[in-house]
């Protein structure tokens, strides 16, 4: 895909924001130029390519297995849909699933954004030894990969007999190094350091700031981090297909039990992928912007 | 790091900053903890406490959890790398040295998981790259609905890695798939996606690329609009054309985000397990029939949670994560090198 052939003949700088010239320290002061019908036609091809495979899950999952392996596939709907998510939902012990994946994901993400807000705010505003090394530590840590430490949880995880349940999952994951660095940028900037003095002058406690001063300081940032933590959360892989099993499955583990084959009809697993996918989906629908936005925030290295 | 916020701090008068400020209290506190006037010796002394030992206990939740969840196990797994661990008789440890080690290095099983992983990782990774920087370059321009287009590349990303596989593995599926049918009208035969070897690691590198270039795409886009636009200004006044903007401009000044994408992209493909797992499906942790799509993230977990072997498992992991520092190091260099070469 080249962009040479998307030349438009626009001459540059009709900006449409009340002629506010000046260099904005924000998003959006790139070059902004309208787009012609080639842009537009190229994004609608690329968005189709995005959609088409959940689109396709659902036709899928509304058909039949016989029907799934003839040819032609099915390019639309048939009548299966609701008698399929509800095979899904009891057969393939997708509902207990759903309610695990809200209980692990949730928990994850109410532990990651508190204490990364709290670790966040002491690396942007507070004066401590060391702290610099202990910020570059906490980067750090992004390097290592989750498969170094899978062997060792496993191994007490069996001595604790906590074999198949849910804090085995949710304890190794409650913290986040991204989700510190994240809320450190932040609060960086958008704490103005005059607020804590005062409230220090007034004699109020760490406590106290961080209840009246950072915490409302910090709701954006925290609304970007929960909702990336949560989408994170619950697609976790790798520790959880080790750490429990069909017994009592997160969605993930659920769906790995589906696709090696204890259930042979496809489009009951279509049915199951489509309900696995769609708390994100509505999440997306509600929150996409914020989504978007939390993740350009995050690829800006102050 | 002082933001402009910060250094408009240092002039302004800090009675400005919170309601309810009492008038006598209007001292500046430097952050290093003067106590209020007029308390009483002990307060002011726990007061200093909590000044000196709030920032630890802010941070503690994090290296704490951290400390005994990451790190700990880290070294465990270093420890049982260096012994016979097995499933069966999981409190027989014995020592057994750097063998799980030599073991792995004369294991053909080793040596082609390691190819995979290299050979599907870039396949997936730099034509997603390249798509996302044309992409975020569309998404630069003033579009109609711009959030929406975002977030519906974006959809990809909030799909799971098990939802996303089941639906390509049946996209993909041998007697009846869409690809195949879709193939058919341009006059290629059907293809053994599952069964052939490039056809097993294009197909799991399509959707690595299905899921992240989205991603990658809004932050390229993000790294664009940061881009100051006389840069492009008085590119133009010297005659470059668009194609060349874009070359001489956006693309050097995307460096250091392409860096960091690099290295992201890396990570994520070292680890690569969920993909060719579920796409294998029976033989899914052999990565395949004949092993064709076994990744190294993949062989770790056949060996230990296939065949039983903890130690061996504990010795791909470590071996992972030298390769990782390996590449990462050769990350750098290069990067040394643009910059010197500038």
């Amino acid at each position: 895909m080249t962009t040479s052939e998307l030349t438009l003949p626009e001459a540059k700088g009709s900006r449409a924001d009340g002629g506010r010239s000046g260099r904005r320290r924000m998003l959006g002061a790139g070059k902004q130029l309208h787009a012609g019908p080639v842009t537009y036609v190229v994004l609608t091809v690329l968005a189709l390519v995005s959609l088409a495979p959940l689109l396709w899950t659902a036709i899928a999952a509304s058909r039949n297995n016989e029907r799934l392996a003839q040819t032609p596939p099915p390019l639309w709907f048939g009548g299966n849909l609701f008698k399929n998510l509800q095979t899904a939902w009891d057969q393939a012990g997708l509902g207990t699933a759903m309610v695990n994946s809200v209980i692990v994901a949730g928990t994850i993400t109410f532990g990651t954004v508190l204490f990364s807000t709290l670790a966040g705010f002491a690396f942007a505003k507070l004066r401590f030894r060391f702290s610099s090394t202990l910020l570059l530590l906490t980067i750090g840590t992004m390097m290592i990969p989750p498969q170094l430490a899978v062997v060792p949880l496993y191994l007490w995880m069996s001595d604790l007999g906590w074999s198949n349940q849910l804090q085995t999952v949710i304890l190794p994951t409650l913290v986040s190094a991204f989700g510190t660095f994240f809320m450190r940028q932040y609060l960086v900037q958008a704490l103005p350091t005059e607020l804590i003095e005062a409230a220090r002058v007034d004699g109020a406690s760490s406590l106290r700031v961080v209840w009246h001063v950072v915490f409302p300081a910090a709701r954006p940032a925290m609304a970007v981090l929960g909702l990336l933590t949560f989408v994170m959360a619950w697609n976790d892989f790798l520790w959880p297909i080790i750490a429990l099993n069909q017994q009592n499955p997160t969605v993930q583990v659920a769906l790995n039990g589906l696709g090696t084959g204890y259930i042979p009809d496809q489009s009951v697993i279509m049915a199951g992928a489509l309900l696995g996918t769609l708390p994100l989906l509505i999440a997306f629908i509600l929150f996409g912007k914020q989504i978007v936005g939390g993740i350009m925030q995050g690829a800006i290295k102050g | 790091m002082t933001s402009s916020k910060q250094a408009l701090a240092q002039t302004a008068p800090s009675a400005d900053a919170a309601p309810g400020d009492q008038p006598g209290a209007a001292r500046r506190a430097h952050g290093r903890g003067t106590p209020p006037p007029g308390t009483s010796s002990w307060r002011s002394r726990l007061y200093r406490w909590d000044m000196k030992a709030s920032p630890y206990a802010f941070i503690a939740p994090f290296f704490i959890v951290f400390g005994a969840f990451g790190l700990v196990p880290l070294l465990y797994t270093a420890w049982y790398s260096l012994h016979n661990v097995q499933l069966s008789g999981l409190d027989h440890q014995t020592w057994v040295g750097l063998d799980n080690y030599q073991n792995l290095l004369s294991s053909e099983f080793f040596w082609n998981a390691l190819e995979n992983t290299f050979t599907i990782g870039v396949i997936s990774t730099v034509p997603q790259l390249v798509m996302a920087i044309g992409i975020a370059h569309l998404l630069n321009y003033r579009l109609r609905g711009s959030t929406v287009w975002r977030v519906v590349m974006l959809t990809p990303y909030a799909t799971s890695v098990a939802a996303a596989t089941l639906v390509f593995t049946l996209l993909y599926s041998w007697d009846g798939g869409m690809i195949n049918w879709l193939l058919h009208f341009v006059g290629v035969d059907p293809i053994n996606w599952r069964e052939s070897d490039w056809g097993g690691q294009f197909a799991v590198s399509s959707i690595v690329i299905w899921r992240w270039t989205g991603y990658n795409a809004l932050i390229y886009l993000a790294a664009m609009q940061a881009i100051p636009t006389d840069l492009y200004e008085s590119a133009a006044l010297d005659g470059a054309g668009r194609w060349q903007q874009f070359r001489h401009v956006t693309v050097p000044m995307l460096r250091p985000t392409i860096l960091f994408t690099v290295v992201v992209s890396t990570i994520g493909a070292t680890q690569l397990f969920g993909e060719p797992l579920l796409f294998g499906g029976v033989s899914g942790s052999k990565g395949g029939s004949a092993h064709q799509y076994q990744t190294l993230g993949l062989y770790m977990y056949d060996q230990g949670w296939g065949i039983g072997n903890l130690g061996k498992a504990s010795a791909i992991a470590w071996t992972m994560f030298l390769i990782l520092l390996i590449v990462a190091a050769i990350n750098l260099l290069i990067t040394r090198r643009l910059r010197k070469s500038q």
